[in-house]
């Protein structure tokens, strides 16, 4: 009979308590009416089948008829069903979301074999982070150190595609034949660069992204040896397709279009090149190799170099980072106040459903106790109560997952595009899990809770007539958890308060131009026709002749690159006669100045104010004498207090006289400290040297609105010359704006997270204090039949609020204080201890928790004493 | 009076509710006494396990088509005490709709010739 007793336990216990007797008594006939060995082995086995079988339905007939139950009691308390599955969708939608997107930038390793192995190689000179490579440099690294598997380079690069219809321009990137290699990287067809294709003169040959495969060449599998007709920097070149890469790749950014190799020849490794840094090398560590360690190596060679070059390569070192760990220092720290908030809302949540859980378990300990005493047994009421917190936890998950995939594209736009990976993250499934995991358990852990008192003793108090729940126990743990929550929102609301404020700064930064009805475009000078200073300059004075005669249009000029544009760089060595430092240390940030050749009007389209002198005029030609237009922080660093005008100094292979001093321009963002400026007369140049600085950019500063003329100058730049393609054509307004669009979609993300915490924590907070005055309605109406005043009982309760407040406001602001010590680095110069923004977020919050305890007092004290003791 | 909308909730019945329903129809039986009634009416082809009868019987007890009568001596075996299922008038107003329904869908059968006898 035992192994039937133990058969039986496959049965739930409710049912094994009432039928159990019962089947055993029907077995046991059974067996007796069988007879025989051979029938009774019959019978064990078709009882074990069956046993099996039914257990299994009877299992599901009392989940479908819980779920039944849990649905009715939900309906019947919907307020509280909507709130919990609101609470349970936030915690697990914008954990999922914020995590999923940080593990996809931090955590993950990247899309290269063995990614660990992978380091970036910097210069190091005084003055900046790192510094890209000069090419003799890094031709000497490579072949001196003894850390590398391999290495190889790469910079930006563009062509420009000559076929039917208008030239188009497209980003891409050179590459040294073995940067491939390094990476591990193989095409999907065709081969990757040799040695041979990187040689000075080699045949072009080129490597499609999928990207350009599909959209240039409809993905066509025969692709290889087609000819792209194209124009490079400085050749007109024919390109061989030799590989396509695959749609994963992405390198060095995801905007990546080709790869072309650099094929450097002689010239590029002279001695004076070792100043010119603009190489990006990526090295592959030998295995058990550091980045420490390959970093020590390169010192040693760096400083041999520094010997042999003591001008050119004065104080430069090295620096190697992990190729994983080239996201920028904000960004980090971005995804990880994106994580900590997201961690905030999470722990909001589940605090607000363990309060919402615990008061709905003492106002059911009526009907639980009701329950027990017709009979039902624990188990039955814990497995209901079970059913009722999963059904809560399943429906808030499901909806929380809709949100998390919902919203991690939008979170997406805060994947730094500086990465080689594509743009898109999915939302995280281990994360789901954890996400889903934690709520479910904060479901059981606090749904429990009433039959876990039911178990331990007949809970007939639950039985008399109005009586009143929630011992003292209970009253510290639900404040303890209201201290929680104003905890979480205080830190979140002044860590969104802080980067609001960061945001209106940024904002409000003058970038020293004047960007209000300015329309610009680049337009890339086909080389060499262009090469020749003079076929420039009719070009030059042919378009902007036609422009400025347009209607509408007040000033034009050209300039090498314009100020926040796509490329921000190019400093050049200045040296002053009579300077200390001027001279010897070239590298140093302190004695570099912005290149930039310009036309005369420059500065009047762009709208930069010329302090002192005059601009950059037709008559400064070749055959004079060169002349500069200078900014305010050069004069300031090379002749403070002194008049600029008519001084020299020698800057890009000639002596230069000052003729102007203009406004400071944040050429290299509206966050970033710029170099002082020097600009040139575009005709103050020999032909073909320093063409890379030739100006191509074009700024109009018109009156009328930009559609009215947009086609017109086109027009224009077609009659000049129509093998000149123009690309960027956007408002000067929209560069700046571009500026600040990543700011601002962090601090729209996390003030949305800000936002959740607080109407969660609110709520929260409402809830608990309005169930907190419920149970003392009676209380109240004694003691105002007592002869008590309203006030006193007002201010007894309302002073509890302010003590909860006080409670929260204290530790959330030191917290929020060390969160905003953390992500100083993003807050644009706002203190963390931001007085404004502290001070918002404490009233906020001070009001949140008050307000949420008057409310419900004040629907208290209308109560009638007598209603309120009737109820007794 | 039976509620002729909660009789056709239950429509159509599993074959066990309503072999029980005809067990229980004439006198109170208890849970073998039952199977030994469904065997023998049909024949020893369907022999009720104790899982099927007492998932059902719990299953009868919600719907109101069973009580159960206070509990007894079996008489085969007088050291137990037993449970004894009586039909209720729900429990009988079911099992003759349930017949009419099985009557309908035979005389539709006939007619199509799928049974012997007159349509």
């Amino acid at each position: 009979m035992n192994a039937y007793d133990a058969l039986l336990r496959l049965y739930p216990a409710s049912f094994r308590n009432e039928y159990g007797t019962e089947m055993r008594a029907v077995f046991k006939q059974r067996r007796r009416d069988a007879g025989g060995p051979v029938a009774i082995a019959a019978l064990w086995i078709g009882t074990v089948a069956e046993v099996a079988g039914n257990a299994a339905l009877v299992h599901l007939d009392i989940l479908r008829q819980d779920l039944g139950y849990s649905g009715r009691m939900l309906r019947r308390a919907p307020g509280f069903a909507v709130t919990a599955i609101l609470m349970v969708a936030l915690g697990i939608g914008a954990t999922t979301a914020a995590f999923s997107v940080t593990d996809f930038v931090l955590i993950r390793p990247l899309p290269f074999p063995e990614p660990s192995r992978l380091v970036k190689i910097w210069e190091k000179t005084p003055g900046y982070y790192g510094m890209e490579m000069s090419a003799p440099n890094y031709r000497d690294w490579k072949a001196a150190s003894r850390s590398f598997e391999s290495m190889g380079m790469y910079h930006f690069d563009e062509i420009t595609l000559i076929g039917a219809g208008e030239p188009r321009r497209l980003n891409g990137t050179s590459v040294s034949a073995d940067l491939f290699p390094t990476l591990g990287v193989v095409p999907i067809i065709g081969r990757t660069f040799t040695a041979e294709d990187d040689r000075p003169g080699a045949p072009g040959t080129i490597i499609l992204s999928y990207r350009l495969w599909q959209t240039e060449f409809g993905g066509d599998p025969g692709v290889i040896g087609r000819q792209l007709t194209a124009k490079a920097d400085f050749d007109d070149a024919t390109f061989t397709v030799i590989g396509v890469m695959s749609r994963e790749f992405h390198f060095p950014k995801s905007n990546s279009l080709f790869w072309i190799t650099t094929r450097f020849s002689e010239r590029e490794y002279q001695a004076s090149e070792r100043a010119n840094n603009w190489l990006e090398a990526v090295g592959r560590l030998k295995p058990g190799i550091t980045a420490r360690q390959a970093e020590a190596d390169l010192q040693v060679i760096a400083a041999r170099l520094e010997r042999e070059y003591p001008r050119e390569n004065k104080d430069t070192g090295a620096l190697v980072i992990p190729l994983g760990q080239e996201v920028s220092q904000r960004s980090r720290l971005l995804l990880l106040a994106l994580s900590g908030a997201a961690g905030c809302v999470l722990l909001i949540a589940c605090a607000n459903l363990a309060n919402l859980l615990l008061a709905r378990a003492l106002s059911r300990r009526r009907e639980l106790a009701v329950r027990t005493a017709i009979g039902a047994g624990r188990e039955r009421l814990v497995r209901q109560l079970m059913t009722e917190n999963l059904l809560l936890a399943g429906v808030g998950g499901s909806l929380g997952i809709g949100l998390a995939i919902a919203s991690v594209p939008l979170l997406a736009r805060l994947v730094p595009a500086t990465l080689p990976i594509a743009e898109t993250p999915s939302v995280d499934l281990r994360v789901l899990l954890v996400a889903v995991g934690l709520t479910a358990l904060t479901g059981i852990a606090f749904g429990l809770a009433p039959v876990v008192r039911i178990g331990r003793r007949p809970d007939l108090d639950g039985l008399r007539e109005g009586a009143r729940a929630g011992g003292g126990q209970k009253e510290r743990l639900r404040s303890a958890l209201v201290v929680g929550e104003v905890i979480a929102s205080v830190v979140l609301l002044v860590s969104a308060g802080l980067l609001i404020r960061a945001l209106l700064t940024v904002q409000a930064i003058d970038p020293g131009f004047n960007a209000e009805g300015v329309l610009t475009l680049r337009t890339e000078l086909p080389m060499p026709e262009y090469g020749p200073v003079v076929a420039r300059e009719t070009y030059y004075s042919r378009v902007l002749q036609d422009v400025r005669a347009l209607p509408g249009v007040r000033a034009a000029g050209f300039i090498s690159f314009l100020p926040i544009s796509s490329f921000r760089g190019g400093i050049w060595p200045v040296s002053v006669k009579g300077d200390a430092d001027a001279g010897q240390d070239i590298r140093s940030a302190n004695n570099v100045a912005v290149i930039r050749f310009v036309t005369p009007g420059y500065f009047e389209a762009m709208g930069i104010p010329l302090k002192r002198g005059r601009d950059i005029a037709e008559g400064d030609a070749r055959d004079r004498q060169a002349v500069a237009v200078v900014s305010e922080s050069f004069v300031k660093r090379y002749w403070p207090n002194q008049d600029p005008i008519g001084r020299h100094f020698t800057f890009a292979y000639a002596d230069r006289e000052v003729v102007g001093v203009a406004r400071d321009v944040l050429f290299r963002g509206l966050e970033r400290i710029s170099e002082p400026q020097v600009y040139l007369s575009s005709k103050q140049v020999a032909d073909g040297a320093i063409a890379f600085y030739s100006p191509k950019a074009l700024a109009i500063r018109m009156t009328v609105p930009p559609a009215h003329l947009a086609g017109a100058i086109r027009d224009v730049i077609r009659r000049a010359d129509p093998k000149v393609p123009i690309t960027e054509m956007q408002m000067l307004t929209e560069m700046v704006e571009l500026e600040t669009a990543s700011r601002s979609v962090q601090v729209r993300v996390l003030s949305a997270f800000a936002i959740v915490a607080f109407v969660l924590a609110a709520i929260g907070i409402h809830g608990l204090l309005s169930f907190a005055v419920s149970q003392r309605v009676q209380e109240i109406g004694v003691r105002l039949a007592l002869g008590a005043q309203s006030s006193d009982i007002l201010a007894m309760i309302v002073w509890r609020g302010v003590l909860l407040a006080i409670a929260g406001i204290v530790p959330g602001v030191l917290l929020a204080y060390a969160a905003g010590r953390s992500m100083e680095a993003l807050l644009a110069g706002v203190r963390p201890a931001d007085g404004v923004t502290l001070a918002s977020a404490i009233a906020l919050s001070f009001l949140m928790t008050v307000l949420g305890t008057l409310a419900p007092t004040v629907r208290a004290l209308r109560v009638d004493p007598m209603t309120a003791l009737r109820a007794e | 009076m039976v509620d002729k909308h909660e009789i056709d909730e239950l429509l159509p019945l599993p074959p066990a509710t309503f072999h029980i329903l005809l067990a229980v129809a004439g006198e109170d039986r208890h849970g073998y006494a039952i199977i030994q009634d469904v065997a023998v009416r049909t024949d020893g082809e369907l022999k009720l396990s104790a899982g099927t009868l007492y998932r059902s019987i719990q299953r009868m007890l919600e719907q109101g088509l069973l009580v159960e009568t206070r509990e007894r001596p079996a008489p085969e075996e007088d050291d137990e005490r037993r449970r004894y299922y009586r039909i209720t008038p729900l429990g009988t107003a079911v099992a003759k709709a349930e017949a009419r329904r099985l009557t309908q869908l035979v005389r539709m059968a006939r007619a199509r010739g799928f049974a012997p006898g007159r349509a």
